[in-house]
């Protein structure tokens, strides 16, 4: 009745989502306060995974575990690498 | 509600039920939120009835809902 | 015929591959940002040294094993042995420890239906969920509607999951609003006196540990 199987990108939001909170990146409550910030309309708009990685992403760069600059960069080298996500795997 | 991060739901504000256990101390999610250190703040769950939450709009007024909320957000009465 | 595809466009859409079968839609998508995002940030998490490759395929592979079936297991054991069902009634987390399950710091509360109370779980703030216990939510649980919904009308939803129950019986909503987890004890089912665990687990569905549904009957 869920007719779900989570895609690989997916699980790895999940999985970063657990592992950096139990390195103590973040909180949960940092994860939650981020995805309030998104506004009500967010949830129309994006989907669970992607809203989570938004919100992991920006606790990390609250964190200062990587800037906002070196992730930009980063997206845009991994949209040259190839047109799906599978081809955008680096190696 | 105030702006921020609140760990209070909207629907349970100025609302009156009673303990029912208390679930020792944790760090306050509203510093967590923030990065900031947080205190340790008592946590109980509280019961209320669906007739205080919502009134005739109950649909049976002795069922109840449970919330976990921290001691800040309490007032004895 | 397992081999045959139906020549719909949708298949067109994705392409088949060199043996005729389509390819994973969540692969050959085209790249979306949001994928693009979990990309760079797993990688940069990499070479900044915070965390391993391994450790991530680990923890899927963790996630990936904890279902419902673990849930079951505990519950059927409840329903077998009186002093476990008592230890898991004081410390949910302890007892699912005590029987191999790996849940974390996971604080674990388990509460328990009878012939006069029926309990439903619910977090309206996020989507919190016993997952250590259970695995990853079912998607309708983080929806919008039943978050709302739950703490609103229980008895409505519970009849939409097909729970019918009387106005005599107390109904316990349950938010998860901070640090605990819940999962819930569904009353034993009529006719399963002498039943192994094994077969007892069988009849505790994921949604019976949820509360919108019941164990079934043998």
């Amino acid at each position: 009745m869920d007719g779900h199987d989570f895609a690989l990108w997916e699980k790895r939001v999940d999985a970063l989502m657990v592992l950096c909170g139990a390195k103590g990146f973040f909180t949960v409550d940092g994860l939650r306060r981020a995805l309030e910030d998104m506004g009500e309309d967010a949830f129309e708009k994006h989907s669970y995974y992607e809203r989570w990685i938004a919100a992991v992403n920006q606790n990390l760069v609250e964190a200062g575990i990587y800037s906002l600059e070196e992730l930009g960069t980063r997206m845009e080298e991994i949209a040259a690498r190839g047109p799906t996500y599978g081809a955008a795997q680096d190696g | 509600m105030p702006p921020g991060h609140v760990r209070a739901p909207a629907y349970l504000r100025g609302k009156q039920g009673v303990i029912e256990r208390p679930l020792g101390a944790f760090h306050n999610p509203e510093q967590l939120a923030y990065g900031l250190v947080a205190d340790k703040k008592p946590l109980y769950r509280v019961r209320f009835t669906m007739a205080e939450l919502w009134g005739d709009a109950a649909e049976n007024p002795e069922d109840t809902l449970d919330a976990e909320l921290y001691d800040h957000w309490l007032e004895r009465l | 015929m397992p081999h045959d595809h139906p020549n719909h466009s949708h298949d067109h859409d994705h392409g088949l591959s060199p043996s005729g079968h389509p390819y994973r839609a969540d692969n050959d998508e085209p790249l979306t940002y949001w994928q693009r995002m979990e990309i760079a940030v797993r990688e940069l998490l990499i070479e900044k040294g915070r965390i391993t490759a391994a450790e991530i395929a680990n923890q899927i592979e963790v996630m990936d094993a904890r279902s419902p079936a673990n849930g079951a297991a505990v519950v059927a054991r409840a329903w077998s042995d009186p002093d476990f069902k008592a230890r898991l009634l004081a410390d949910a987390g302890a007892a699912s420890r005590e029987m191999g399950f790996d849940i974390g710091p996971l604080n674990l509360i388990a509460v328990e239906n009878t012939d006069t109370t029926h309990n439903l779980i619910v977090c309206t703030l996020c989507s919190c969920y016993p997952r250590n216990l259970l695995g990853l939510p079912p998607d309708w649980y983080k929806t919008r509607e039943y978050r709302s919904r739950a703490v609103r009308e229980p008895r409505a939803v519970l009849r939409e999951f097909g729970v019918n129950l009387p106005d005599s019986t107390r109904i316990r909503v349950h938010d998860s609003t901070a640090d605990m987890r819940y999962i819930i004890l569904p009353a034993r089912p009529a006719g399963t006196d002498g039943m192994a665990e094994p077969d007892l687990a069988r009849l505790v569905t994921r949604d019976a540990m949820i509360g919108t549904g019941l164990a079934r009957t043998p």
